[in-house]
C-alpha cells in the first residue's frame, strides 16, 4: 500500500489545526488512492503532540525526537524528514501553508527533486497521479497541476480550507534522530511571543478588518472592540495596505496581494474602498460583510451584507448586538 | 562580500488577469510588468549590506526573456553594480526548474549571501528561496522583517504564527525577505544615468523540466450580489439565520 505522509507541526510540543486539517486532507486523498496516511512531527517533548495527532485518524504517527531539534531549523528539519521520507515512498507529502511549511517544504522538495504546489486549496487523485489546486495571483485565477511520475507531489495546504482529520486507532512510535546540533546552519534562537493573545489572522474564523476610512489610527479601537466582542480566540483584526503604509498598523495585519490572503468564515470590511489587491486577499471568506460610507465601494460588489454608513456609529452598535449574541 | 540578488518580472498587483488561449496560463495582453514587489526589500537589503561592510559587490540576476533586462536595469539604477539575465530560453518554468537552473547559475559564481524576495506575486509560490537553499546546499532564512550581520553570522528576524523567531544563520546563506525589512530606496536621475553604462551580461540558462505539469488555470466564480441592510438589527438577523455565524 502507498504512503501519502503529512509532516505535522510541533510549536512548543504543541499541534494545532492547520496540521490536523493536513491530516484530514491526506484521509480523504488516501481513501482515492487507496494509501494509508502517515504522520511525521519532529522535535524534542513530544508526548502531547503524540497524543494529538494519535486522535487526528491516520494510520500512523512517527515522532522523531531529538534535543537538538527542539528550536526549529529548516536545515536540521528537512534532515531528518528526508530521512523517514526514504523508508515510506510516499505519493504525496503534505503540510499546512503555515510560516514553518513555507519554509521547510519546499527545501524538502528540493531534496527529494520534487514537484510542489503551495497554498493548496484543493487536493485530487485523476489517472493514477496526485495534483492540486492552488489560488494564483493572490486569488484572481486558480491553478491545477499533477505531479510528474518518479516524485511524490509536495504540497502545503492552505488553513481554513480542508476539514481537520479526527479517529483513534492510530499505530504510534518514537523514533530518536541522529542529528548533532553543532551541525545545524540556521536554528531559531528564541521566540518571542506576541503581545496580544489574539489568534492568528490566517486561522481566525473571523476577521474583522480597518481601512482609511477609519481617519486616525486612534479610531482602530473599535475595529479591536468588534474583534474581541466575537469572544476569546475567535475573531482577529485585519488592516488593508493603506493604512499599513500609513504607519497605523503592523504589516503582519495586512491583508491583500502584498499581506496576508485570509478565507474566514466571517469577513468585515470596514472603511476599506475595496481596491483589487485587497480582494483578492479576501475573496474567498465565506460570507463578507462591508460598511463604509460610500455606496459605490467596490467592496460593497463582493459582500454578502453590506450597510452603507458611518462606521463610527454603525460598528459600536453592530459590537454591542454581537457581545450580546456571543454571550446569550 | 558576494551578494547576490535574484529577482523577477511580474505583472503589477493592480492587473486584472485573464486566461490565455492555452488554458494554462494568463494573457499577457495590456498587463504591465514590474519588479516583484518583494524583490524590492531584497535589493534595498544587498546595498545596505555592501555600505555597512564597506566593501563589496552586488549582482542582481534574473532567469527570464530579455523583457527582464528592464527590471535589472532599474535595479542597477538603485545601486547594484552588475546584471545578469539567465536566458531561459522561453521553457516552461516552475519552482523546481527555476531554482535548479540559478542553482546551476550560481555554481559557476562566488556568492556569500543570496537575498530573494519571499515570493513573487505572479504564482504566490514562495519556494524559490528554500529550494536553491537546498541545492546549493546552504542554510536559509525565508520571510525575514529584521537582519543584522556581524562576523558573518546573520542574526535575522521572521513573523510566525503569534510570535517572532529570531534566527542565526551562518553564511553562505539565502535570505528571502518579508515587507517590512527596510524601505527600498527610489533610483535617482544620477543613479539612472549611472545605471547605463553598468554591465549586464546575458548568459544562456540550464533549465530542466518543470517538476509539476500545470493543466488548467481559470478564473474563480464570480460572488453572487451581495445585499444593502438597512440597519445593524438587519445585519446580526442576517448572521444569525442565513449566514448561521452568530
Amino acid at each position: 500500500m502507498s504512503n501519502i505522509v503529512v509532516i505535522a507541526e510541533a510549536r512548543s510540543g504543541q499541534v494545532k489545526k492547520p496540521s490536523l486539517e493536513a491530516v484530514g486532507a491526506a484521509i480523504s486523498l488516501a481513501g482515492q488512492a487507496s494509501a494509508q496516511v502517515v504522520v511525521l512531527v519532529a522535535g524534542a517533548g513530544l508526548d502531547e503532540a503524540r497524543s494529538t495527532l494519535a486522535a487526528a485518524g491516520a494510520h500512523k504517527v512517527i515522532a522523531v525526537e531529538s534535543d537538538a531539534l527542539g528550536q526549529y531549523s529548516g536545515d536540521g528539519y528537512a534532515r531528518v524528514f528526508q530521512e523517514q521520507l526514504a523508508g515510506l515512498s510516499p505519493i504525496a507529502v503534505l503540510m499546512p501553508h503555515s510560516a514553518m511549511g513555507r519554509d521547510l517544504m519546499p527545501r524538502l522538495a528540493a531534496m527529494l527533486g520534487a514537484g510542489m504546489v503551495s497554498d493548496a486549496t484543493a487536493l485530487h487523485f485523476e489517472g493514477g497521479r496526485v495534483g492540486a489546486t492552488k489560488p494564483v495571483f493572490a486569488g484572481k485565477a486558480y491553478q491545477k497541476a499533477f505531479a510528474n511520475a518518479g516524485a511524490p507531489l509536495c504540497a502545503t495546504l492552505r488553513p481554513n480550507a480542508f476539514e481537520p482529520g479526527s479517529g483513534d486507532g492510530a499505530e504510534v512510535s518514537t523514533v530518536a534522530a541522529q542529528i548533532d546540533a553543532g551541525t545545524l546552519g540556521a536554528i531559531v534562537q528564541e521566540v518571542i511571543a506576541a503581545a496580544s493573545d489574539r489568534v492568528p489572522l490566517q486561522e481566525a474564523k473571523v476577521v474583522v478588518a480597518g481601512g482609511r476610512g477609519l481617519k486616525e489610527p486612534e479610531n482602530f479601537r473599535i475595529i479591536e472592540d468588534l474583534a474581541a466582542a466575537f469572544g476569546s480566540g475567535v475573531a482577529a483584526v485585519g488592516a488593508s495596505r493603506a493604512v499599513v503604509d500609513a504607519g497605523w498598523r503592523p504589516h503582519r495585519e495586512q491583508v491583500g496581494q502584498t499581506g496576508k490572503v485570509v478565507a474566514p468564515t466571517l469577513y468585515i470590511a470596514i472603511g476599506i474602498s475595496g481596491a483589487i489587491q485587497h480582494l483578492a486577499g479576501m475573496r474567498t471568506s465565506r460570507f463578507i460583510v462591508a460598511i463604509n460610507k460610500d455606496p459605490n465601494a467596490p467592496i460593497f460588489k463582493v459582500a454578502d451584507y453590506g450597510i452603507v454608513g458611518d462606521a463610527f456609529e454603525v460598528v459600536p452598535a453592530l459590537t454591542a448586538a454581537v457581545s450580546a449574541a456571543a454571550t446569550a | 562580500m558576494n551578494i547576490i540578488v535574484c529577482i523577477k518580472r511580474v505583472p503589477a498587483t493592480d492587473s486584472k488577469i485573464k486566461v490565455g488561449a492555452d488554458g494554462r496560463s494568463i494573457d499577457p495582453a495590456g498587463v504591465d510588468f514590474v519588479l516583484n514587489p518583494y524583490d524590492e526589500f531584497a535589493v534595498e537589503q544587498a546595498l545596505k549590506t555592501k555600505e555597512q561592510l564597506g566593501a563589496g559587490q552586488v549582482t542582481v540576476v534574473s532567469l527570464g526573456s530579455a523583457d527582464a533586462q528592464k527590471e535589472l536595469r532599474s535595479c542597477l539604477a538603485m545601486g547594484a553594480d552588475a546584471a545578469v539575465l539567465l536566458d531561459d530560453g522561453g521553457k516552461p518554468r516552475d519552482a523546481h526548474a527555476t531554482a535548479s537552473a540559478v542553482a546551476a547559475w550560481l555554481r559557476t559564481v562566488p556568492h556569500d549571501v543570496v537575498f530573494c524576495g519571499k515570493q513573487a506575486v505572479d504564482h504566490d509560490d514562495s519556494q524559490f528561496a528554500g529550494r536553491l537553499a537546498a541545492l546549493l546546499g546552504v542554510p536559509s532564512v525565508t520571510e525575514v522583517v529584521a537582519l543584522e550581520l556581524s562576523d558573518g553570522t546573520f542574526r535575522a528576524e521572521r513573523d510566525i504564527e503569534g510570535a517572532r523567531e529570531v534566527v542565526r544563520c551562518g553564511t553562505p546563506c539565502v535570505i528571502s525577505t518579508q515587507k517590512g525589512l527596510n524601505e527600498p530606496r527610489s533610483a535617482t536621475l544620477k543613479g539612472i544615468m549611472a545605471a547605463k553604462k553598468k554591465p549586464l551580461e546575458t548568459v544562456a540558462a540550464d533549465v530542466p523540466a518543470p517538476g509539476v505539469e500545470v493543466v488548467s488555470l481559470e478564473l474563480p466564480p464570480e460572488r453572487k450580489e451581495g445585499r444593502i441592510l438597512g440597519s445593524v438589527d438587519e445585519l446580526i438577523a442576517a448572521l444569525r439565520t442565513e449566514a448561521k455565524v452568530l
